[in-house]
């Protein structure tokens, strides 16, 4: 400490000559007006970073809301084969907001997961679980193929090559007056179990369900 | 008036005295005419001493050895400048408007305006000159060891400026909104979407929620040509200001004098 601050070894300002100083006076008039100045600079950067940061987050914690789509008929879609359906997942954006879900009827000789009025029908996403690409479906070798890096699926969705990290995404399904429709979008890990929705690239298997935590703009 | 001192350019720039007999040493309108620029110059400069900053800033000791690798630094900064100046008209015709007037913009840009192409492919080319050129920056600072004592500051001023420069080429991958741009942002966020506990909220930020939606295009608009930018010049101000302040490094081909007398007389 230099000697500047240590001369004045009091605390009170009438015992440091100040002229003036009441009586029992601990802040100086000059180090009053000091800290209301500072403390007025610092309200009003406040008032318009804090909002503005605000409003750039968001969008993180607002759930978006879904709809339900309809695909097509109920006998439109076998249980043996995938019929490639396109939905709109975000409106008002055109081309940019539609994507393909591939969707067949629940056979229950391959599909052994607990039936229930959501999975009837098996809709799978076209989101590769690498990084996000358009997977498409390849009757002839009834699998998914991934074009940019090289992921390939089997029939139930399920990594059988490349990089991915999960099984695709599937979505609700129900069925209203003889149609199917597709209703919001949920992952699964390797066994097919259900989870809230998670971004490609994010394997739910294990510890990686608590790695990427599902958020709370997209819940199942 | 009391008179400033002459600006130091070389002696074959600067207005010879006049001749005897010529006014008889009274001004003409000629003369003040002449020097009607210098006045000019005098008169801010007497307001705002900007000539001392100037030449604090240009006229700098530099070591022996310096060299064409020097200029890497500099070759950075206009290229930033030219993205910053192309940008600025391109972002007269551009609509970040992702049901398809973005796309459209683009292509009137391309196709229609009057060197729209030129301009336009000046700021796509330049995106990669700019990048190579901070990496063969920054690949010269890092082998001539010119990041040590006491530079070390800008060398971490350099890292988050290289950082801005590669969130600038991100963002700006989008705005064609063609296929490649939609597909490459797509896959670009999902890959930070893969760092462990944050980036889940990153890639929902990015993205202005949980899917690619209506605010997406605008949101990476906006950090493109508002906010990277002004940090980018903030940043490169204080990246020059230390780079004066300190000075440059020698070459490290360039041996210390032994001599302690030689060594004496050249410093």
């Amino acid at each position: 400490m230099s000697d500047k601050h240590r001369k004045h070894a009091s605390r009170y300002t009438s015992d440091r000559k100040i002229p003036g100083a009441f009586e029992g006076e601990t802040v100086t008039r000059r180090r009053f007006m000091t800290g209301t100045t500072h403390a007025a600079g610092a309200i009003a950067a406040a008032s318009f970073a804090l909002p503005a940061l605000g409003f750039a987050i968001g969008p993180i914690f607002k759930e978006t809301p879904h709809k339900w789509e309809t695909a097509g008929p109920t006998d439109m879609f076998p249980d043996n084969n995938y019929i490639p359906v396109v939905i709109t997942l975000t409106p008002g954006i055109g081309e940019a907001g539609k994507t393909t879900v591939y969707v067949r009827k629940r056979n229950p000789s391959i599909d052994l997961e607990k039936p229930d009025s959501l999975n009837q029908y098996i809709a799978i996403t076209s989101r590769c679980a690498h990084l996000g690409c358009p997977v498409r479906w390849v009757d002839a070798a009834e699998r998914f193929i991934c074009p940019c890096h090289g992921g390939v699926y089997d029939l139930l969705g399920r990594r059988v090559g490349g990089p991915p990290v999960r099984p695709l995404d599937r979505f609700y399904t129900r069925v209203v007056d003889g149609f199917v429709q597709i209703g919001a979008r949920y992952s699964v890990n390797s066994e097919l179990q259900r989870f809230s929705p998670r971004d490609p690239g994010e394997p739910i298997d294990g510890i990686g369900q608590y790695l990427y935590p599902s958020r709370p703009s997209i819940r199942r | 008036m009391p008179k400033l001192p002459a600006p130091p350019v070389p002696a074959a720039l600067k207005a010879p005295p006049p001749r005897p007999g010529d006014g008889n040493g009274k001004a003409t309108p000629l003369d003040h005419a002449a020097e009607a620029g210098i006045s000019v110059v005098d008169w801010v400069d007497e307001r705002t001493s900007l000539s001392g900053a100037a030449r604090w800033m240009m006229f700098r000791k530099v070591p022996k050895g310096t060299n064409w690798f020097y200029t890497l630094g500099s070759a950075t900064m206009f290229a930033f400048l030219s993205q910053a100046v192309t940008g600025v008209f391109l972002a007269m015709f551009y609509k970040p408007d992702p049901s398809g007037g973005a796309y459209e913009s683009i292509r009137h840009v391309t196709n229609e305006v009057f060197l729209g192409q030129f301009v336009r492919g000046m700021h796509k080319w330049g995106s990669s000159v700019m990048v190579i050129l901070v990496f063969l920056h920054m690949g010269r600072t890092f082998f001539f060891g010119a990041y040590k004592y006491p530079r070390e500051l800008n060398w971490l001023i350099g890292v988050v400026l290289l950082i801005l420069t590669m969130v600038m080429s991100f963002t700006g991958y989008l705005l064609p909104f063609d296929q490649r741009a939609y597909w490459a942002t797509i896959v670009g966020v999902n890959i930070n979407g893969t760092g462990p506990l944050l980036g889940p909220y990153l890639s929902d930020f990015l993205r202005g929620g949980p899917e690619f939606g209506a605010v997406t295009l605008s949101r990476f608009y906006a950090i493109h040509m508002m906010l990277v930018p002004g940090l980018i010049a903030a940043l490169i101000g204080a990246h020059l200001y230390l780079v004066a302040k300190l000075g440059t490094t020698a070459p490290p081909w360039l041996k210390a004098e032994k001599n302690p007398e030689l060594r004496k007389a050249k410093a």
